[in-house]
């Protein structure tokens, strides 16, 4: 029997106290054992990005990482985006420019954003797309994904 | 109705869907929990095709955690998934069982089901149940000879035809034949968000729950209470957020019937939420035809007769579409143009690969490629421009409404309006195409592999026969619209909100759209084929003009004034010549029709209404498509520079929606042009089961689309004038890339293959080079 | 796709974890470094480690540095850290040029140079770097400590020299000729997949003729390796069309292509004159 590990994950900067087995993957137990379950699983292969948080700053993808390799580190999920009622400029994007769809891939590309945008704000056009091209989304076409973060990047070097 | 212009109607509003989904706040089928709920995994075959004779489970229920391990013995009293139209005894001994009983038929097929307390260790426990198989003869090739099924039965399911006039005769006459074989390669919708159900038993109320559900709500209800011998109002299905359907999602799996009947016989709720492996491999493929078409063509490029055989790869079983898709194809391949004899005979056989039904634009998609290649050829023969040989078959304006004695969803074809070489016109005038055409020429002769295709199509959308929604307001003035429509990602919320509130004066935002819920309404057609915006919309349509009369109605006394004088603005209803001056709301209005209120009269109690809309003809809006390759040649990789799409929908309600729909089913189209394909090795395994194998373009490969949305001919037969969109960005996009690829290496019909992989064009070009 | 189960450990240094490995070994102890490659394959169960070693804490395995003529890129470096040139000169640009083709942005936050190598998968593009510049692979066990030479090191589709009981420390690249030309290319079906073929050339220019040249396929064979033929075709020519061309040709009569149901080996040995030719373009630009 592989005895369950206690830890502590820090999750949009709240401390969530889990007992999981060594296998259990950073994506569940963010989703089931801390109950955020906006970050998806689309492919749990690492392929698709829909599970794209960021650890410490950087977008990883949760479903390649194991809980227990996450202690310690500063989680951040689409939930620890919006300040109260106050939008991410990213996430009001999304909205003005039919960014999403059905919404489910809208998770992974907002982290992986966020991540990219606050580490590269003067990010060129060519590079932004190759890092968007690192998600899949299945709705869209991505036109409008591209245009929303664009137009948030903008917003967010114009208010620093 | 609000003079002048529209407030919401036409207008590109956000949509009311956004704000939970960007919050992550969305609800989707696994981050639906129970108390005590149980998880299901299900085994399944590791071979295509052979004899079950042992399945051993022993270990598997010893493992700590496991409740029960199923196979087919265990429920044994549960039928064979059915279609979801109703019986139809021919095609019925070719469904699929929910756990497979005495043979197996492809890899991936539910053979046993595990209940276990976590999802992991139900995993581990499918892993321990052992399977001794006695494999069978493996058949993958819908061409080839059909195999046995069962006793007594071949895989040939049924033989379509579908036809008019004197097609020998023309064909010996004819002074040039044209003749082509094409296939369209096996891919599908494949959704971000795999497949989930949670079947939950309420003992309380004795009411069976399925959440999870899409598409059909109210269809799947009634084929699971059928199956299940429950009271069709006794099984509550919910819908909550969909990760994209496609038409893949929503229709009734061996996995949604498990768990219905495994949380009513296992007492605990049961959660499925299927991994990708399984989806690649157990999910709904499509679109995998092989075409042998004739054209009997005069010296200047009319079609005189079209005699097309074709194979329709379905898959190891015959699912709840039943023959849909093979039947259609047969209707709709003439598309746009005048065929005046014709013959389809189309041949639905089963192989040992995952079972096929509909994906978005079926057999559309495959019938446009096949025509539209026809066209290219019979331009490459007579040294013409496809174009003219489009303007010279195309049915013209003054034909319409243009009958054709085929049928597709089990209707005659009716063309109800439209202006096919009209919209060529406007699309040619967009892509200034003499120049591009000129451009594309010289860097031709510079030596680039660059080329331009075009495609053009007729879709099919607004599928009734009936659809009905009722609309309440309440005492705040808060209006709830309630549906049998289902969404799947499209923003069928936010449409059904804008005409709702355009008719009742409100804003938008104050419209609350309820869909997918079977106890909630009685009735509902979900939405597919390009039916919600058209039934739903309409139905809505004429709900709220009804809701409107009654609150005028009411208002007109409660004002003193006449019913003429009045409108509602702002959620007010006001005197036309007086907006700024006494008003009642519609919440006050609402608490006026109490049927405890005194000013009730004789009235019906409450504001609200109920909507109806009928129609029995489907409307057909149509559209091109344009694409730009550029091929390289040592590679054999193709680049699509750009690309184009021309599209008349009647009138568009929320135009962004629109184009959202068209640019994302263009990358779907691009994807099974050039990229997914689900193929198999001789023993019937499948290839592509991860997304390193099932390749779906990325925002690297996808093009900006210039969409073209014209409104030229609303169509006649609905309230608003819509016809709907969802498939249009999909249908043409193999036939236009094909086109593209054949000009940029410069071999007419090149292309006969879909996808267009790298390998397969270097093989084409490298037969040219010999 | 949930991982089969396993026993975890997380050591602190490197002596620590390759205790750990000597003890686990035996019932199938893997090293989890970036997961990237590692993690997919555990979640389809294609591999059941029972113990998984986590070097992400040893912070020693993080070094990236110059030692005397050598690049020492230890095993926990990530892919990220090559996106801006991490020494002077072609071997910091030749390794930017190269990172940018790996997989995705996210997959190189936590991916690692040494993990990749360790993996030895055909089409990793560390691989045909090691397998080009001759890199030098150093394996610590409880036991001792070897040094690898790359030609040695990868001996077919993920398999390598390493025993069960050994962790790649580090990889040690040589720092190139200040005047080393270098190209890369890759061909995939879309940005970021597997590629079907690869090729890394690095050659220096004497009175305007090639000198050193090294020429690496990758993605074409069960393991990356440099060409002799094609780098004897080079050698002593002036670059151009003549020169490449024979280098390509080279190249293709020497493979003996992977062939499987997706790809033929005749498509990958196109592919791979192909890809030799554009490399020496690029380097020759």
């Amino acid at each position: 029997m592989i005895e369950k590990r206690e830890l502590t994950l820090i999750v949009n900067g709240r401390d969530y106290s889990v007992r999981v087995d060594p296998r259990r993957t950073l994506v569940d137990a963010i989703r089931d054992d801390c109950g955020q379950t906006g970050t998806h699983i689309g492919c749990e292969h690492g392929v698709c990005g829909a599970c794209t948080v960021l650890i410490d700053g950087e977008p990883v993808r949760s479903c390649l990482m194991f809980a227990v390799q996450a202690e310690g580190c500063q989680i951040r999920t689409v939930e620890g985006l919006a300040k109260g009622d106050e939008l991410h400029p990213l996430q009001q994007a999304f909205i003005e420019n039919h960014g999403l769809q059905c919404g489910f891939c809208t998770p992974g590309f907002l982290m992986l954003a966020t991540g990219v945008l606050e580490r590269e704000p003067d990010i060129s056009d060519e590079d932004l797309i190759d890092v968007l091209a690192s998600n899949l989304c299945r709705c869209t076409g991505y036109e409008n994904i591209v245009k929303a973060v664009r137009a948030a990047a903008a917003k967010m070097t114009a208010g620093r | 109705m609000t003079s002048g212009n529209n407030k919401w109607i036409g207008q590109s509003v956000e949509r009311l869907e956004d704000p939970p989904l960007v919050r992550g706040r969305g609800r989707f089928a696994a981050d639906i929990s129970f108390p005590h709920q149980l998880h299901m995994r299900i085994v399944r075959a590791n071979h295509a095709h052979g004899r079950i004779a042992a399945i051993d489970t022993a270990a598997a229920r010893a493992l700590p955690g496991v409740v029960a391990v199923w196979s087919s013995a265990d429920i044994a009293d549960i039928p064979p998934v059915d279609f979801r139209e109703g019986r139809i005894p021919a095609l019925e001994p070719y469904r699929q069982p929910v756990l497979a009983a005495d043979k197996v038929r492809y890899v991936g097929e539910p053979v046993a089901a595990i209940f276990a307390e976590d999802p992991y260790i139900a995993e581990d426990a499918a892993d321990l149940v052992t399977l001794e198989i006695e494999e069978l003869p493996i058949l993958l090739d819908a061409e080839a000879e059909p195999g046995e099924f069962s006793a007594g039965r071949n895989t040939e399911v049924a033989v379509i035809q579908q036809g008019y006039g004197d097609v020998e005769a023309a064909l010996r006459a004819a002074p040039m034949v044209v003749e082509l074989e094409l296939g369209i390669g096996r891919h599908s919708g494949v959704p971000l968000e795999a497949r989930g159900a949670i079947g939950r038993y309420d003992a309380s109320r004795d009411i069976l729950e399925l959440h999870g559900a899409a598409k059909v709500p109210h269809r799947n209800r009634d084929l699971l209470a059928r199956m299940l011998k429950l009271t069709p109002s006794s099984i509550h299905v919910h819908e909550s957020h969909v990760g994209g359907g496609f038409g893949i999602r929503g229709e009734l799996y061996p996995e949604d019937v498990l768990v219905c009947v495994a949380a009513m016989r296992l007492g605990r709720p049961v959660k499925w939420i299927e991994d990708r492996r399984e989806h690649l491999i157990a999910a709904n493929h499509s679109r995998q035809q092989l075409h042998r078409i004739r054209a009997a063509v005069d010296g200047e490029g009319r079609i005189l007769a079209i005699d097309d055989r074709y194979f329709h790869d379905q898959g190891a079983y015959v699912r709840t579409h039943a023959a849909r898709v093979v039947h259609m194809t047969a209707g709709i391949l003439p598309g746009p143009y005048r065929v005046p004899a014709y013959r389809a005979i189309g041949h639905f056989r089963l192989t040992n690969k995952t079972p096929a039904a509909t994906y978005r634009a079926p057999g559309r998609y495959e019938t446009t490629f096949v025509r539209e290649r026809l066209v290219d050829a019979i331009a490459a023969k007579l040294g013409i421009d496809p174009n003219d040989v489009r303007r010279r078959n195309a049915i013209a304006p003054d034909e319409m409404p243009y009958h054709r004695p085929l049928e597709a969803l089990g209707e005659e074809i009716e063309f109800d309006s439209g202006d096919y070489v009209g919209l060529l016109d406007k699309l040619l005038v967009a892509l200034d195409w003499d120049k591009l055409k000129a451009g594309l020429a010289r860097r031709r002769a510079a030596g680039e592999a660059v080329g331009a295709g075009f495609a053009m199509f007729v879709e099919k959308s607004g599928l009734g026969p009936a659809d009905g929604v009722r609309i309440e307001v309440d005492t705040s003035g808060a209006v709830e619209l309630i549906t049998g429509g289902a969404s799947l990602g499209q923003g069928f919320e936010t449409v059904m909100a804008q005409v709702c509130a355009e008719i009742l004066g409100i804003d938008y935002r104050r419209v609350r759209v309820t869909h997918g819920q079977t106890d909630r309404i009685a009735f509902g057609i979900g939405a597919h084929a390009s039916r919600a915006t058209v039934m739903t919309a309409s139905a809505t349509y004429n709900g709220a003009m009804k809701l409107r009369a009654k609150a005028i109605d009411m208002a007109a006394e409660l004002m003193q004034a006449p019913i003429a004088a009045l409108d509602i603005v702002e959620g007010k209803v006001v005197r036309k010549d007086q907006p700024l001056g006494p008003s009642i709301s519609l919440g006050e209005i609402a608490t006026h029709l109490a049927p405890t209120s005194k000013t009730l009269g004789e009235r019906e109690p409450g504001l609200s209404a109920e909507g109806w809309f009928r129609v029995d003809h489907q409307v057909y809006p149509y559209g091109l498509h344009f694409a730009v390759v550029k091929v390289d040649r040592e590679t054999g990789g193709v680049h699509v520079e750009s690309y184009a799409i021309a599209y008349d929908i009647g009138r568009a309600i929320n135009p962004a929606l629109v184009k959202g729909q068209i640019v994302g089913g263009f990358a779907q189209g691009l994807g099974g042009a050039l990229l997914e394909e689900f193929t198999y090795n001789e023993r019937g395994d499948p290839l592509a089961t991860t997304f390193a194998d099932y390749l779906m373009p990325t925002a690297r490969e996808t093009p900006k689309v210039d969409v073209i949305l014209r409104e030229d001919y609303t169509s006649p037969l609905n309230p608003l004038g819509i016809k709907g969109a969802g498939e249009s960005g999909i249908t043409g996009v193999g036939a236009a890339i094909a086109s593209a690829v054949d000009e940029a290496i410069g071999i007419p019909g090149a292309v006969t293959q879909l996808p267009v992989t790298p390998q397969r064009l270097k093989q084409i070009l490298n037969g040219r080079a010999n | 796709m949930k991982p089969a189960p396993f026993r975890y450990h997380a050591p602190k240094t490197i002596d620590e974890a390759v205790e750990t490995l000597a003890q686990v070994a035996a019932e199938d102890g893997r090293v989890l470094a970036g997961g990237q490659s590692l993690v997919p394959i555990m979640a389809f169960r294609l591999a059941r480690p029972g113990h998984l070693v986590d070097i992400n804490g040893v912070a020693a395995l993080r070094r990236l540095a110059v030692d005397g003529d050598r690049l020492s890129i230890g095993a926990c470096v990530r892919h990220a850290a090559f996106h801006k040139p991490v020494v002077d000169g072609p071997l910091g640009r030749l390794l930017a040029a190269v990172v940018r083709h790996i997989a995705h942005y996210p997959i190189r936050t936590r991916g690692t140079f040494c993990g990749s190598v360790a993996h030895a998968d055909p089409a990793s593009e560390w691989c045909a770097v090691a397998a080009a510049l001759d890199a030098e692979m150093v394996a610590k066990s409880a036991t001792g400590t070897r040094s690898i030479a790359a030609q040695d090191f990868f001996r077919g589709i993920m398999t390598t020299a390493l025993r069960e009981d050994e962790l790649l420390t580090e990889v040690r690249l040589p720092i190139l000729p200040a005047d080393t030309r270098f190209g890369f290319y890759e061909f995939n079906r879309r940005a970021g997949d597997f590629a079907l073929a690869m090729a890394l050339v690095t050659y220096r220019l004497q009175d305007g003729v090639i000198s050193e040249p090294r020429v690496a396929v990758g993605g074409v064979e069960p393991q990356p390796r440099r060409i002799e033929q094609a780098e004897r075709a080079l050698a002593g020519r002036a670059p151009g069309r003549a020169a490449f061309e024979a280098a390509a040709a080279a190249v293709g009569a020497a493979v003996d292509p992977l062939d499987d149901a997706t790809t033929s080996a005749s498509y990958r040995r196109d592919l791979a004159q192909t890809v030799t030719r554009r490399a020496l373009e690029q380097a020759a630009a």
